[in-house]
């Protein structure tokens, strides 16, 4: 039976990182934008402990206590809080990441526990994943670093940009890159494959860490792999090229990001409109709602209708979530999600400057921030165009030899 | 809990509904629009579905089913799929029968819903809409003030569907009495033929052509049994709401037919050796106007799921009918867009989707579903 309310216990656990967002990130949040290679140590330190005394109890991950029902929802819901909160502190949070993510996608059961034990115990750890290179971006199949057998290792060689906490994962803890590499290029797109790369490993260096429009509390790193020697049982999942399923293992992890990335984004949108409803109501302006908009002023049509764009964009997030949680495939709804997602709080944010006039320009409040923050959302984990592109080919029934 | 999956009887809802929309609505709606008018038979066919009386009891000729606002939207969305103007002429009987359902007296549930029941499609009806650029359902300028013998009501009413056959009418007024706003928003019972009623000419709008509409004069007196629910009952918020939520489904309906059409025949025109569906500026429309209509089928849902759940959703329905209503006219614009010159032309319907999605701008109602 359809229904918009979330379960009791998430809204409970959504209110605690509420609490994180607001008391631990949100102080910070200005001094690591303005700082941009620095640690947050206190904080990495406290979500990490965090996460393990919650695994210790019993309880699973970094959404903590979830329904067992409605995992990614859960997810969702409390990723968007603490976006809420910064959304480049939200992506240096130790822990598995895209890399744990494709690892959960394309790994056997043995990989997943043999590459994610790590994430129980000791120190802070990352896990990220490096697809994207100076040459290819959102056409994942036009991969050229390459994967080459040699008796009991794979050999990696290439250049991996766009990684995010890819530093951290390589030099900064007993992390992992999760690389995608091909192994025949002959085969197109059947003969990508992930491959494990452990911290540490001869071969691999970050050349680079990006210097961004927003984010910046993220680390993004730049990758060279140069003969780099990786063991056989390092490569995710079946060694065979069988067409097409190399890149269905990427589109089957997209299916599982690209909601939460939706969730991301909306977390920042929700921010900017948090802001902007604060200030109007210090000023003791009332928006009015249910009268109609060609009695609305410019002021209460403008945030009605961001406020609406940001809630169609949670709901088309919440589905995709849904249908992931029961088993059904949502690579339509994910992109649709995350279509709308990015591009709602693209214009949500920037429309909240404009609002807010020189106050929202400047640097003393965090609205800027979040503007050039939110613009992050429609470019990674395939831009606007890239989730466009697949609604398409998928409502027109084109491949993508059809809709290019 | 987060839920996204109807329940079963609202599957076969929209399944039944559908079936008739494409079967028999479709293929009726551009002769009623060029004709501007509906053949009878249709009409008793879609009224022997059921919508208008499903939740009235049985006693007063109804089904005795449990009403829900999203089996309601389930519903019209597949009747506006079909066509808008049928679809609302098709549900004109609920607007005066489901107010006085939700929020009227015993009295005037027996004396009144019998004549919205009844196995021939009854011609009963609601004014609600004024004729002024500025008409807003909270700010309405027709009076209604207390008089010792009960009310007097002036005004002028517009967008009256099937007014020239109605036997009664609600009409709604805001009644002087100190409050404001939805508060003060009260529906009034008139019959036929009453003293100071006059009926105007028969609409011509833009679009709708097909739905018979009217002006009213008001220049009435009206006993004290006339006022809907009595003075002291507050509702003009949730029935404006159940309106718009209808309204908001209406328009994905309506959007869906613009967004099939248009994409099949993306599909079949071809340009420069290849369909004109395989052009990006082509294809990322129609990805817009399929992620969109979903967004706005969500938002309704959520306003209509809120409505069941007995709030008033003004927060909610207001801003799934704007939103459904810029993205229905969109994508209906989208469509005659992507059929160009063909578009243009009365040979394909989607001029007609595109003059009837802009209506939803402009149409306000009162608890349609």
């Amino acid at each position: 039976m359809v229904d918009f309310e979330l379960e009791p216990q998430i809204i409970e656990r959504a209110k605690f990182y509420h609490t994180i967002a607001e008391t631990m990130m949100r102080p910070i949040s200005r001094y690591y934008d303005e700082h941009e290679h620095e640690e947050p140590q206190e904080f990495l330190q406290a979500m990490w402990r965090g996460a393990l005394a919650e695994r210790a109890s019993g309880q699973q991950g970094e959404g903590g206590q979830r329904s067992q029902t409605a995992r990614t929802l859960a997810t969702a819901v409390f990723v968007e809080e603490l976006c809420w909160g910064d959304a480049g502190l939200f992506l240096s949070i130790p822990g598995p990441g895209l890399g744990g993510a494709a690892i959960a996608a394309a790994g056997t059961p043995e990989q997943k526990e043999r590459f994610l034990a790590r994430f129980k115990s000791g120190e802070p750890k990352w896990g990220a994943m490096a697809i994207t290179e100076p040459g290819c971006g959102s056409d994942s199949a036009a991969i050229t670093t390459t994967a080459r057998r040699e008796g009991d290792y794979w050999v990696l060689n290439g250049t991996k940009i766009f990684c995010t906490s890819g530093q951290r994962a390589l030099e900064k803890s007993d992390g992992f890159v999760v690389v995608w590499a091909t192994v025949d290029k002959n085969a197109g797109r059947a003969g990508i494959k992930p491959f494990v790369v452990e911290h540490g490993t001869p071969g691999v260096s970050v050349i680079r860490v990006e210097n961004k429009l927003g984010i910046r509390a993220s680390d993004t790193a730049a990758i060279l792999l140069d003969n780099c020697r990786v063991p056989l049982d390092h490569l995710l999942g079946s060694p065979e090229v069988k067409p097409e399923r190399g890149f269905k293992d990427v589109m089957a992890t997209f299916d599982a990001t690209r909601p939460i990335v939706a969730a991301m984004a909306i977390g920042v949108g929700r921010a900017a409109l948090d802001f902007v409803r604060d200030f109007l109501k210090e000023q003791k302006i009332e928006i009015r709602y249910g009268i109609r908009p060609s009695r609305m002023t410019a002021l209460e049509r403008d945030f009605i209708e961001m406020e609406t764009e940001l809630q169609a964009a949670r709901l088309l997030t919440w589905r995709a979530c849904w249908m992931l949680d029961r088993g059904m495939r949502n690579s339509l709804e994910a992109s649709m999600a995350k279509a709308k997602a990015g591009l709602a709080v693209t214009r949500v944010t920037q429309k909240a400057v404009e609002l807010m006039g020189p106050l929202g320009y400047s640097r003393k409040y965090l609205l800027e921030k979040w503007m050039r923050d939110a613009k992050i959302n429609d470019i990674y984990e395939g831009t606007q165009q890239i989730n466009l592109l697949i609604i398409a080919r998928r409502i027109l029934g084109y491949s993508s030899k059809e809709l290019r | 809990m987060i839920d996204f999956e109807l329940s079963d009887e609202q599957k076969m809802v929209r399944e039944t509904v559908g079936a008739f929309a494409r079967e028999r609505i479709r293929p009726a709606a551009r002769q009623a629009d060029e004709s501007e008018s509906i053949p009878q038979e249709l009409i008793q066919q879609a009224w022997q579905l059921g919508l208008g009386r499903e939740p009235i009891p049985e006693e007063l000729g109804g089904f005795g089913g449990k009403r829900s606002v999203l089996t309601g939207a389930v519903a019209v969305e597949e009747l506006a799929y079909g066509d808008l103007a049928i679809a609302l002429h098709i549900m004109t009987p609920a607007l005066f029968a489901f107010p006085i359902l939700e929020v009227g007296t015993d009295e005037q549930r027996r004396t009144y819903l019998p004549l919205a029941t009844g196995d021939e499609f009854p011609f009963v009806t609601a004014a609600l809409m004024e004729p002024r650029f500025d008409f807003d359902p909270t700010a309405l300028t027709t009076r209604a003030r207390k008089i010792a013998s009960g009310f007097t009501l002036h005004g002028a009413k517009c967008f009256v569907p099937l007014a020239g056959e109605a036997r009664a009418f609600l009409v709604y007024a805001q009644l002087e009495n100190g409050a404001h706003g939805f508060d003060s928003v009260k529906a009034f019972i008139v019959e036929r033929g009453a003293k100071g009623l006059s009926l105007g000419e028969r609409e011509k709008n833009m679009g709708l052509k097909a739905l018979a509409s009217y002006e009213l004069a008001l220049d009435l007196e009206l006993g004290p049994e006339s006022i809907v629910g009595g003075e002291d009952s507050s509702y003009g918020a949730r029935l404006l709401s159940e309106s718009r939520v209808a309204l908001s489904a209406m328009a994905v309906g309506v959007a869906k037919a613009a967004f099939e059409y248009s994409r099949d025949y993306a599909k079949e025109r071809h340009a420069f050796g290849a369909p004109i569906a395989t052009k990006q500026a082509i294809a990322f429309m129609l990805a817009e106007m399929a992620l969109e209509i979903e967004a706005s089928r969500l938002l309704a849902w959520q306003a209509a799921v809120a409505l069941d759940k007995g709030g008033d959703a003004i927060k909610e329905a207001s801003c799934a009918k704007n939103y459904a209503s810029s993205v229905a006219l969109k994508v209906a614009d989208n469509a005659v867009q992507i059929l160009g010159g063909h578009g243009y032309i009365r040979e394909h319907p989607v001029e007609m989707w595109l003059r009837n999605a802009r209506g939803f701008a402009i149409l306000e109602g009162v608890a349609i579903v």
